[in-house]
């Protein structure tokens, strides 16, 4: 009797201390997002500073950055549907949900890189103007987070794949669930904010 | 086995709310696109520009809400909603960064004659 109380306070102690990284790591995301408000305001402050440069309306193609959005939509719906089958024990789902969520990730870092490239190339780098200066780092800082997530991603993959859905690999599939989605929020601002916005100015 | 579901019983989304989250996130990320290339299509004329700005952020807003919902589940936390409180603040500090930001600048634009800002301009010409 004494034991099986003993195993239950020792589960709401688990619980307790998940529940609490849990906090810790959405607190953390919260401060992410301030980094991500002031690039924003520095954006909204210099999106018309062009320099005589190139303006968003002539650099971009809306319906190039609406693929890359629902690109990076889907990835964040079929991770939801990782982290579903992590609470409900199926590896095998897991990896695979994982595996087709750093697919379309990927998709997207490669599309933004090649829109990046074909910038610069245009003439059209970061020291053109305080316009691109803000777009470059705005748009790049969301672009570093994607790929720190899609390292984390294939991190979690072989450490599911090796060690199976331990309560410790299901707690960090869980946090990084959270930054995926928190990425693809980001990502709404800036496809409304930078380019549907830019295009109509 | 039975560890994994003690882990994990409250404050999670199922199949159904995940897939509807997903649609209607899709479903307001076209309406906005079409809205912008409507506005387009029309040389600018189907209608004005602030009706069209405030439309595609009152659309990014509502998918915002959408996704907390149905991706970070949240308003389904138990009692001490710790998470939706660090949630608004987050947004109180946003927005008066934002905003803040957009307001000095503009007042700072108001208060300089055009005469002010091209010897400010020149002054820094100078410098590069």
């Amino acid at each position: 009797m004494s034991e099986l109380a003993e195993t239950a306070v020792l589960h709401e102690e688990r619980r307790h201390s998940d529940d609490k990284t849990m906090f810790g790591f959405w607190t953390y995301i919260m401060t992410d997002c301030v980094l991500f408000a002031s690039l924003f305001a520095t954006y909204a402050v210099l999106h018309n500073n062009t320099f005589g440069g190139p303006s968003g309306r002539t650099l971009f193609s809306l319906p190039y950055v609406l693929v890359e959005t629902l690109a990076l939509l889907t990835s964040s719906f079929t991770c939801g549907l990782a982290v579903l089958a992590a609470q409900r024990g199926f590896k095998k789902q897991v990896l695979f949900w994982f595996a087709l969520t750093a697919l379309l990730g990927l998709v997207f870092l490669g599309m933004e890189l090649h829109e990046f490239h074909d910038f610069v190339a245009q003439g059209a780098s970061w020291r053109r103007s305080g316009f691109l200066s803000a777009f470059f780092t705005l748009v790049g800082t969301h672009g570093a987070h994607i790929t720190a997530g899609l390292i984390w991603m294939i991190t979690m993959m072989t450490q599911v794949a090796r060690r199976g859905l331990t309560r410790g690999t299901l707690r960090r599939l869980q946090l990084l669930g959270l930054f995926w989605h928190f990425l693809d929020i980001v990502w709404i601002f800036i496809f409304t904010i930078v380019y549907l916005q830019g295009v109509s100015l | 086995m039975s560890e994994h579901a003690e882990v994990s019983t409250q404050d999670k989304g199922s199949f159904g709310l995940y897939s509807l989250g997903f649609f209607l996130s899709v479903v307001l990320t076209l309406a906005a696109y079409f809205l912008v290339q409507g506005y387009l299509r029309s040389g600018g004329t189907a209608f004005t520009r602030d009706f069209l700005i405030g439309a595609i952020v009152g659309l990014a807003v509502l998918q915002f809400f959408v996704q907390i919902f149905f991706f970070l589940h949240l308003g389904r936390e138990t009692k001490p909603r710790w998470k939706l409180l660090v949630l608004f603040f987050m947004i109180l500090v946003i927005l008066i960064l934002v905003l803040g930001s957009l307001w000095i600048m503009s007042n700072l634009n108001y208060r300089m004659t055009p005469q002010q800002i091209n010897q400010y301009m020149q002054n820094q010409d100078g410098g590069i």
